[in-house]
């Protein structure tokens, strides 16, 4: 199914929850596009994905997503139990990864379990998951979390390597170098 | 000796192999949602309402069903007080079972039956019973067990605007309930919730991905279960705490792996 484009579009957000968290963000996501969204720690860049996914209120401004948009998150801090009995393999199967080839980076521990894996490690195979699975709308909020530099080279290189696999990503990072190497343009929220 | 292969034992034998089944096919992934205590809660809450039903003059087992899927909904409902609000469904499970055993004719035998267990008693029907759940655990199992895990482990996708429903996890813990409220009725309370709680506990430090923890989990159960119910029959004890005792020696297992870890 081919979804219309844009994909997203903000227009005056200002979302929370009970009270007024971010905004007023304008945003528009075209099929294709790799787009930045840098802000303060604070400014409610996190809200604005929850406003996105359903889980906080748009307060004022209009929220629009294409029918039918298939949106992954992988969020700064992903689901970690301490007993996760799941290897890589098992994580991909579940998100229907299918047939694509497991990149270099993560092919030396995806048989591994993941609650055996480095934090910079599990980040990695978490966004390899989100880009990987079936989606328009990628929305990748502070992916370099827990990355050494050369996990953080690994990360821009699964990006670019993505590109063509999913509709759109959206890349939530206070690291102005990284979001320049691997977006097109980057959206700034005020604090 | 010769009383292990009574031909009297075989029905008792098949209807408890098949719950143990149930229990330890339920529990990886009532584990993995963080809800072993819950799993203890509804067991209570079954005894409460076995009791509760014996006490108004019905069906007992009717009674631990209605109070189960209560439990159940409560739970739900009680779900972002998480193992508080579970504490105190335990809590409540246990103070009615009680005082409604001290006040009623046959409360005191039904207390007993409640701890050690019944399964000798069992017969055809409770087959049936057991057979159906069987069934319908596998089955709702295999439809949901995609959702449940991505339920757990990447709450986050979205299709439209629909995130993963709430009702797949109504649907889980109801099944749960039953399958508490039956095996509470026929091995005891506490002997169902070791069987939902040690063989998935075990299971999740020794497998090394989700397939083999389930099969992990369903080796354990079933071999606890033979194990003690041969034992229980030799030694002539109450089947109930003798399973308990069999499921805490392979408890004891996760400990020894954590220390060769």
């Amino acid at each position: 199914m081919t979804i219309p484009s844009p994909l997203l579009e903000l227009d005056g957000v200002v979302a929370g929850y009970a009270a007024p968290v971010v905004g007023p963000v304008s945003l528009t996501l075209h099929h294709g596009e790799v787009v930045g969204l840098t802000g303060p720690n604070g400014s409610g860049k996190t809200t604005l994905v929850n406003a996105v996914i359903g889980t906080a209120r748009v307060l004022e401004g209009r929220l629009q997503k294409a029918p039918g948009l298939r949106v992954n998150v992988q969020r700064q801090h992903p689901v970690r139990l301490p007993e996760m009995p799941f290897t890589g393999t098992d994580l991909l199967r579940l998100v229907d990864a299918g047939e694509r080839p497991v990149p270099d980076s993560i092919r030396p521990f995806v048989e591994r379990r993941i609650d055996r894996l480095s934090g910079g490690q599990y980040q990695l195979l978490q966004v390899w998951a989100c880009l990987s699975a079936p989606a328009d709308l990628v929305i990748l909020d502070e992916p370099t979390t827990n990355m050494d530099p050369a996990s953080k080279r690994s990360l821009e290189d699964l990006l670019r390597a993505s590109h063509e696999l999913v509709g759109s990503i959206l890349v939530i990072s206070h690291d102005h170098a990284f979001l320049e190497r691997v977006t097109s343009r980057t959206a700034r929220i005020a604090a | 000796m010769d009383t292990l292969f009574d031909p009297l034992f075989l029905t008792p034998f098949i209807n408890g192999l098949l719950l143990a089944v149930v229990l330890a096919l339920l529990g990886p992934y009532s584990r993995l949602r963080g809800e072993w205590l819950a799993s203890l809660g509804v067991t209570q809450a079954a005894g409460a309402g076995l009791l509760l039903g014996a006490f108004i003059g019905g069906s007992a087992t009717v009674g631990a069903l209605a109070a189960a899927a209560f439990a159940a909904v409560a739970k739900t409902l009680l779900g972002r007080s998480g193992n508080d609000g579970y504490a105190v469904m335990l809590l409540v499970g246990w103070s009615t079972a009680l005082l409604l055993a001290a006040n009623t004719a046959r409360g005191e035998d039904l207390s007993h039956a409640l701890l050690e267990g019944q399964l000798y008693f069992t017969g055809t029907q409770q087959f049936w019973s057991i057979l159906t759940l069987l069934v319908l655990v596998v089955l709702t199992i295999t439809v949901l067990s995609r959702r449940l895990l991505l339920g757990c482990l990447l709450p986050d996708r979205v299709v439209g605007d629909r995130r993963p429903s709430a009702r797949y996890d109504l649907l889980f813990d109801v099944l749960v309930a039953i399958g508490l409220a039956l095996a509470a009725t026929v091995v005891g309370v506490m002997a169902a919730f070791a069987l939902v709680f040690i063989p998935a506990w075990v299971a999740f430090r020794v497998a090394g991905n989700w397939r083999s923890t389930l099969m992990w989990s369903l080796l354990l159960g079933s071999a606890a279960y033979t194990v003690s119910f041969a034992l229980a029959i030799i030694f002539d004890q109450p089947y109930g705490p003798v399973l308990v005792a069999a499921l805490l020696v392979v408890g004891s297992g996760r400990a020894i792996v954590r220390a060769g870890a």
